[in-house]
């Protein structure tokens, strides 16, 4: 499970860092999206992994998982989702107002400041 | 007494909530309401500066669970002094705002306070995952205030700075994951204990993760190589806002000082100065790059966004020293630099609005109104920036000069230091001297056409570009006290044990 995991994880940022470095502002938010699922999942895996084992105290319980990555994900999880929406719509209005996706607004090579 | 320490934080969330819910109530009262805010904030950081002047390390535990199981607020000298200098700014930029530039988008004053809420909070954690909610709270409303009143180049800016933040967010949480899965803790005081026992088959990973997190510090710093977003996002942003951004560098300063002096400090065992080894030749290039840049740019705003760059250089190569008197001396420059550039972006706009289609383009144009008033702030900013006798700029270079003749340092820092700091002095005096000459000496004695004539800028505008000079001149005044605090900071710093202790409980 352990190397599966691994691999999903490695692909993911791979995947997410290809898309960010694209030109036109879909990928770059795709890329976003994608780099956050692969930080959530470590994040998630730093706790260990376990399966069917409860993350409060229960009577009788044979062990424990680790809750506090759970929590550290959810928050994770709310956030990047608030900032994956504020970039969709930037990304939308930087299409409007500058007439192209691309990143610098051009796809000539312009002096930007 | 103890609900002192999350008062800072409380007080602009709730403002900026109740701002929010107000927000069909006449402007007047909702200026007034932010500005009381600022007002009681101010007074709020200078109580809490009284109460741990004497070395107190105050801790406020969220919901009274002990350290290290729940999230920790701390408050000590170095944070007290953040919080001070940025609700001073805080109330300059706002009162600016209210001039005017807050009518030209929604909701300014909302995203003011909970930008002011973010960094109060980001100064005040001592809790590394909390740290990271705090900056992603500051984050979002930065952006909604970087694109504040809109356009074409404001918006192109916006897209880079928030793009480059949320990979620097993906970098900072995999940092935390990788502290947690090693050291099982978050708690900045506790990791400090445990990095200093880390097994040694662990030390690679916490060292991975300790230069990831200093890697994103470096990113909010705009430590070079990571600067490239500033310029045009400062640059193309409204005036206040970028006045107050002057201090959005300096949280990224800011962490990095907390988390390589108290987690990876001398104390560290076989992490210990893990981020030292890397600041000072980076703040270096960072301050001649800066300094570069101001040279080479064409417009005013751009020119004052490389001198930010060039001032958090100079901090941090102050803070790279590593000992009490440069810290000290790092520390003291902070407030400084912020009110210096914020007196530059605030005048940049004035200068901006008296000349038409040029804007605050480096070139020969008309006389502004006013133009005798705006010439005298610009000539103050440039001393003031370039750190010439008598204003505070002056001192706060002197201090780290002072600081670097320490004979205790690598023979090669003192003269590194030296002369990137006094050449970079000399060129930033250069590049704003020509400057002036552009706008103010050689101005052609044509008017401007009535169509895009504008008023003269106010009393009430130049009253608050000269307030921010005349706290130079207040830094200049009580230099001594001043600079006594600042070096009464660093040794804090520089002692992390008392902080782990205030934080964790007596240990045995």
């Amino acid at each position: 499970m352990e190397a599966l995991l691994s691999l999903i994880i490695g692909l993911l940022t791979a995947c997410g860092i290809y898309l960010l470095l694209r030109a036109r502002t879909f990928p770059v938010v795709l890329g976003l999206s994608l780099l956050s699922y692969a930080v959530n999942l470590f994040l998630f895996a730093m706790g260990r992994l376990t399966i069917g084992r409860a993350p409060i105290i229960t009577p009788g319980a044979a062990g424990y998982t680790d809750p506090l990555p759970q929590a550290l994900v959810l928050t994770a999880i709310v956030i990047g989702f608030a900032m994956t929406a504020f970039v969709i719509m930037l990304a939308l209005k930087a299409r409007a107002e500058l007439g192209n996706d691309h990143v610098d607004g051009t796809h000539e090579p312009e002096k930007i400041i | 007494m103890t609900h002192l320490v999350i008062a800072p934080v409380l007080v602009p969330l709730l403002t900026g909530i109740v701002l929010l819910l107000l927000r069909g109530m006449d402007l007047r009262w909702r200026r007034g309401l932010a500005l009381v805010s600022v007002l009681g904030q101010i007074a709020l950081a200078l109580v809490l500066t009284r109460a741990v002047a004497d070395g107190t390390i105050l801790v406020y535990a969220l919901g009274h669970w002990p350290a290290p199981f729940g999230i920790v607020l701390v408050a000590d000298r170095l944070a007290a002094w953040m919080l001070v200098t940025t609700a001073v700014l805080a109330l300059f930029a706002l009162a600016y705002a209210c001039l005017g530039t807050d009518r030209e988008g929604r909701h300014f004053h909302v995203l003011f306070q909970l930008q002011l809420f973010g960094l109060s909070g980001a100064f005040l954690t001592g809790d590394l995952f909390n740290l990271f909610v705090f900056f992603e709270v500051l984050l979002i409303a930065s952006y909604g205030l970087l694109l504040h009143g809109g356009g074409r180049l404001r918006t192109r800016a916006g897209l880079h700075y928030v793009v480059i933040n949320l990979a620097g967010s993906a970098l900072f949480l995999i940092a935390a994951g990788i502290f947690y899965g090693v050291l099982g803790t978050l708690n900045l005081a506790d990791l400090a204990v445990k990095v200093a026992a880390v097994r040694p088959e662990n030390l690679p990973l916490v060292r991975t993760a300790g230069l990831l997190l200093f890697g994103v510090f470096a990113l909010k710093a705009a430590l070079v190589p990571l600067y490239l977003w500033l310029p045009a996002a400062y640059a193309n942003t409204s005036a206040p806002v970028a006045a107050l951004f002057a201090i959005m560098t300096k949280v990224g300063a800011y962490a990095i000082l907390r988390v390589s002096t108290l987690v990876f400090g001398t104390g560290a065992g076989p992490a210990a100065d893990l981020m030292a080894d890397w600041l000072l030749p980076l703040a270096l290039l960072t301050l001649a790059l800066g300094m570069l840049g101001a040279a080479g740019s064409d417009r005013l705003r751009v020119q004052t966004a490389y001198l930010v760059l060039a001032s958090v250089g100079t901090l941090l190569a102050a803070g790279g020293l590593g000992t009490a008197a440069g810290i000290g001396a790092g520390l003291w420059y902070l407030p400084h630099s912020c009110f210096a550039a914020a007196a530059l972006f605030l005048l940049a706009d004035l200068i901006a609005r008296g000349r038409g289609d040029l804007a605050d383009r480096l070139a020969p144009g008309p006389v502004m109104g006013r133009h005798w008033v705006l010439g005298v702030l610009f000539f103050l900013c440039a001393i003031a920036i370039s750190g010439l006798p008598p204003l505070s700029g002056f001192i706060g270079k002197f201090l780290i000069l002072r600081a670097a003749l320490d004979p205790a340092l690598a023979a090669w820092v003192p003269w590194c230091l030296l002369a990137v700091v006094l050449a970079g002095g000399l060129l930033a005096l250069m590049t704003l001297a020509r400057g002036g000459s552009l706008l103010f000496y050689r101005a052609t004695e044509q008017e401007l056409d009535p169509g895009v004539q504008t008023p003269p800028p106010t009393g009430a505008a130049l009253g608050l570009v000269a307030g921010l000079l005349a706290l130079g001149v207040a830094m200049t005044v009580w230099a001594g006290p001043l600079s006594d605090y600042t070096t009464a900071v660093a040794r804090q710093l520089l002692k992390p044990a008392d902080y782990v202790q205030a934080v964790m409980g007596p240990r045995s």
